[in-house]
Parts: C-alpha cells; structure tokens; sequence
C-alpha cells in the first residue's frame, strides 16, 4: 500500500495517557496487603476454620465465574458445561499430588520427597488447568459451526461425558469419590508452616483476573468481542474466528481446570457428584449476577454469591428454591446483572485515579 | 497484472443456480460497478469473492492467486476488504476499537505476548494505535473515536465502516450498496468521497450500487447480471442505452 493515513498527530488521550507511580502500584502492593492479611489470618487464628473455608470458596468462585465470563459474556457464546473442567482440572490435580507427595493406599508411597510440594503444589494445580484446557479444546471445535442452543446443548453433554467417566474410572475411586489431598496440603504446612491453601487461593484468583484482563484488553483478544457483536463482520474483518474461539474457549476451561483443582485440595476430598450441572448452574449464575463482559461484575458476584450460600446454608435443600428465586427477581429487576457489560471503574471513574490494572 | 480475474464462476445454492459463468477483470485503480435487479446474485457474488461460499465452479484469482476456497479472513489478510449491505459494525465497540480490531491479521504478535505485556505487544499495540487515530483523522472521524457506533448517525455509521474496511489496508475494496439509505446530498458527498479514497488509498474498487447516478458518476465499467447471469458488460453509456439491460432493470422506459 503507498498511501499510509500520514502526517495527522497523534491525540494524546484517553488510553495512551501515562499513568502514575501510585496507580502503578496500587494493585500490586493491594495484592501484598491482601496476601500479608491472608497470612496473619491464618497463623493468629483470628478466623475460624470455617470462615477461611469460606474465603477460599471465594477465591475459588472468582476464578470460576471470571473464567466463564470470557465464553458467556465476552464471545457471547452459550457455555453450561464449565463444572466438566472443573472437574478435569480437580482430578488430574489431586491423582498427581497425591501420586508425587503422598502415601497412598491404591498409589503406594509418594514418587517424590513429600516436602517437595510445597513447589510442586502449585505446578500440580497449573498441569490439572493444562489438562482441562485440553479438554476445552474438544468443546471449542464444535463451535465453528454451532452456536446458541446447540453448542449450550453440546457443553452440557461434554460435562455428562466427564462425569460418567471418572464414575467409572475405578482406579480414581469411581463414583466414591477420590481422597488424600490432605496429606499433599500438609506436606506443604510441615515443610514450611503457612496457611497455604487461603495463599494460593488468594493468588490464582489474582493471576486469573490478570491474565483475562490482559487477553480482553489486547487488540488481539477483543477479536473475542468482535465475535459476540457480529461473528460474519468479524471473520470478513481478517479476525481468525476459529483461533480466536479455541484460545478463548481454552482459556477459559483452562483456569476452570485451576479453580476445580484449588477446590479438591481445599476441601480434601472430591467425588464426581460436585461437578455435575448443578455446578455448571452455579458458574452461569455467577455469570449473571455479576454482568456478562465485567471481570470486576464477576467478581463482585462470586464474593456475594458465597456469602449468600454460606447464609442459607440452615435452610438446607431449601436453598435450592430461595437462590433461583433470587435469580429470577434479579432477571427482572435488572437482567444485565450488577454490573452490566461495564467495569466498576465505569461506573465510578473516580476509581481511575487511584489504580491501572492491566 | 489484474487486480481480480473471475473466470467461469458458478454458484448453487442446492438445486438453485444463484450464478453462472461470471468473467470479469478488475484492473488496477479503476472503478467497476456491478449491478441489477434484486435478487440477481449480486452480492453472492461479493461473498464468493470474499470467501464466504466455496464456489461451485470457476476460478477467482486475486493478484495471480487462486482464492477460491480460503477463509474469509485468509482473503481479507490477502488485501480484500469490503463493507456490507447493512452496516455491520461492532456496535457495542468504540469506533476506535472498530478499527484496531479490523487490523487483526497483521497483529504480528499471539495470545503469549498479549498475556505478558513483551516488549513486541507494547510497539505493536501502539502502532495500531497510533495508525487507526490517524486513520480516522484522515477521513475526518477523528472526533467520534470514542463513540460506539449504535449512537452513530446512520450516515456516519456508513462512513465508519468504510474506514474498518480500509484499515484492512486493501487493495481491492467490494463496496456493497454504499448508498442504501443516504439522501440526495449525502450521496453527492459519498461519489467524491469514494473518487478521493481511490486516490488517497490507491485501492481498486468494485461496487455494488442501486443509485443509477453514483454508478453511472462513478464506475469506468459495469457489468449487469439478471438471475445470475451476465446479460451485459461494458463503459457507463454502452450499459444505458443497451437494450437487454433496460428491459430486465430500468424497465422499459429510457432513462
């Protein structure tokens, strides 16, 4: 091309203005502070067990929703099978920490010297993540064709499949579910004595937010926007759908992988039954609450959604009927979610002195 | 060389034949129109060209290349770009982000690099930046960079995504209706302005129009298609007074 648009200056606004020490900084030395409660919290015992149980969930619950949001609310496809990739990343996770650094009645003695996991913890969660975006990869290639309905159906069905196949993997224990990540989680405090499931909780939900935020925020990855608006201008305007959907459909599944393996060692022990539909049913109405397209609407939700759960725990099966209740008034009252398609800092731009989170 | 040579090209929808036997050549820096009546197969044309439909038969070589059978985006990263029918911009993106995201095939940097902020991702970033501000600038856009195009004019929105299309960096630009919609002082507007991109952009195009006046104001040559088939070919007044063309489009009176 000879002719380039030349000579017009460049306005120096919006996006391209610098921004200063202190928004630099902010988020990252919030993330220390966070870390550094996190770590008093758990060695004062100022909280019981229970309520850092419930701030794990927490974390665990960001890093699904804020994943499920790429799919469902960036591309604006149906996705409803993400507990399957929870569950991919939880087993995988939890066979080989417990194979690498626990004794083990089935696996025999650990591979690896015990105290090694406290590295190897957060690798065995990253491979069970590995392992579930490889997964994802199997639901993203049915999406080249369908959309809408179909591919919600296609999700639910690959969640099934997941299911009945560690139910009936007898090796892993079937559908008795799979146990001794507590010893994995206890080699760590005996190697080095820190609350380590409230850390990296706390840490790969922070990771999770930062690497979506980045991917959604780059040129290349609003190509997953372009998608959601108008996939045929999309394809026609040089964007590689078909890439495009398998790095979002991936990543997505991907870090589902990672929240389903921090869950399993958080509680110590997962059975198939955690991550049927119901989990999936869980992952849309954070999805909702929040705000399709909001990373911080998502994790305002999942923060609120826990409370809500732990709240109604009392009332049992109950529950079931009081939380789509919910869902329902939410629906009409205000059926973009909390947040909507915008962030927190949209709706108050005051935020934007104070931070730059990119 | 041609810019786009079509030879043969034949297009099915199941039984129905939506084109036969299409031959054109877009030489380079000219104006070609195509046009007749609805449902002629006019813009199956655009779409085949596009690599939307996989044609049933014939060749279209772009540049010298065979194209028939790549992926939309395979075509369009080749230097093809085109606007639609009715508008298809991204809505809910901001008019800048329109253009950005139109750069998708020459991002020259992947998903690591976005995640890691590489020193590739932050010049690249920036020269896409910087190259869809002057853009707009050009085209004398600059002052809705930061619109979403639903709050657009309808006008506007149809000067918007021809500039999504341009920044495509195209040689060969399809236009399909540029016109559809605009008034009579808005389409004097878009006759000059479609002469100064050809120029400004050095860019072939080749349009598809229903406005009489901007094809015959406009194009070098034009080629009439009826139900699919060619039923003339040739220079602004050989179409106007050939009599096939009057009779299958502009009826039976003399224009």
């Amino acid at each position: 091309m000879t002719s380039q648009p030349s000579s017009v200056a460049v306005r120096p606004d919006g996006a391209a203005a610098r921004s200063t020490a202190f928004q630099r900084w902010s988020v990252p030395a919030l993330t220390l502070a966070g870390l550094a409660v996190l770590l008093w919290v758990g060695q004062s015992g100022a909280l019981t067990k229970y309520t850092q149980t419930v701030i794990m969930f927490m974390a665990v619950n960001v890093i699904v929703s804020a994943s499920l949001n790429l799919v469902n609310g960036y591309m604006g496809e149906f996705s409803c099978g993400h507990g399957g990739f929870m569950a991919v990343g939880a087993y995988v996770s939890s066979v080989l920490g417990v194979l690498l650094f626990a004794k083990d009645r089935v696996f025999g003695p650990p591979l690896l010297p015990p105290e090694w996991a406290l590295v190897g913890f957060p690798l065995i969660v990253l491979v069970g993540g590995v392992a579930a975006a490889l997964a994802g990869l199997l639901v993203a290639i049915p999406s080249f064709r369908t959309r809408g309905d179909y591919l919600a159906i296609i999700t639910i069905a690959a969640n099934y499949i997941v299911i009945s196949a560690v139910e009936n993997l007898d090796v892993i224990g079937g559908s008795r579910g799979f146990m001794g990540m507590k010893r994995v989680v206890k080699a760590m405090g005996r190697a080095w004595d820190l609350p380590w499931m409230l850390l990296w909780s706390f840490g790969f939900a922070v990771f999770t937010l930062w690497i979506l935020r980045r991917f959604v925020y780059s040129t290349y990855g609003k190509g997953v926007m372009a998608i959601c608006q108008d996939e045929v201008a999309a394809e026609i305007m040089s964007v590689n759908t078909n890439r495009m959907k398998v790095a979002a459909f991936m990543l997505s599944s991907g870090l589902a992988g990672v929240a389903g393996g921090l869950f399993a060692h958080i509680v110590g022990y997962v059975n198939p039954g955690s991550f049927g539909i119901l989990k999936s049913t869980e992952a849309l109405v954070m999805v909702y609450l929040g705000g399709m397209g909001s990373l911080s609407g998502s994790v305002l939700s999942a923060v609120l959604f826990t409370l809500l759960l732990e709240a109604l725990r009392p009332l049992q099966i109950i529950k079931w009927i009081v939380i789509p209740l919910l869902l329902i008034l939410l629906m009409q009252f205000r059926p973009e979610g909390i947040l909507g398609n915008r962030e927190l800092a949209d709706v108050f731009p005051r935020l934007r002195r104070f931070f730059r989170f990119k | 060389m041609a810019v786009l040579e079509i030879r043969d090209l034949t297009h099915y929808f199941g039984g129905l034949c939506a084109l036969s036997h299409l031959d054109i050549t877009l030489e380079p820096g000219t104006l070609t129109g195509l046009i007749g009546p609805n449902g002629a197969g006019k813009t199956t044309v655009f779409n085949l060209v596009s690599g939307f439909y996989r044609p049933s038969r014939g060749e279209i070589r772009f540049a010298g290349r065979n194209i028939a059978g790549l992926k939309p985006h395979q075509v369009t990263a080749l230097g093809v770009a085109r606007t639609f029918q009715n508008i298809r911009l991204w809505k809910d993106l901001t008019v800048l982000d329109n253009i950005r995201i139109a750069q998708h095939h020459r991002l020259g940097y992947g998903f690591a690099d976005a995640v890691l902020r590489t020193r590739r991702f932050r010049r690249r970033e920036a020269e896409i930046d910087a190259y869809a501000r002057e853009l707009l600038e050009v085209l004398e856009l600059g002052h809705v960079a930061g619109e979403l195009p639903k709050n657009l004019p309808y006008g506007l929105q149809r000067k918007v995504e021809l500039a999504r299309a341009l920044s495509v960096e195209p040689k060969l630009l399809l236009l399909d209706e540029p016109a559809a919609g605009l008034n009579t002082a808005d389409v004097e507007e878009l006759i000059r302005h479609i002469r100064w991109i050809r120029d400004r952009f050095d860019v072939t195009i080749w349009m598809i129009e229903h406005h009489m006046d901007v094809v015959m104001e406009l194009c070098s040559h034009i080629t009439v298609i009826d139900f699919g088939e060619t039923i003339a070919s040739g220079t602004p007044e050989e179409i106007r007074t050939n009599p096939a063309v009057i009779q299958a489009y502009l009826g039976d009176d003399e224009i």
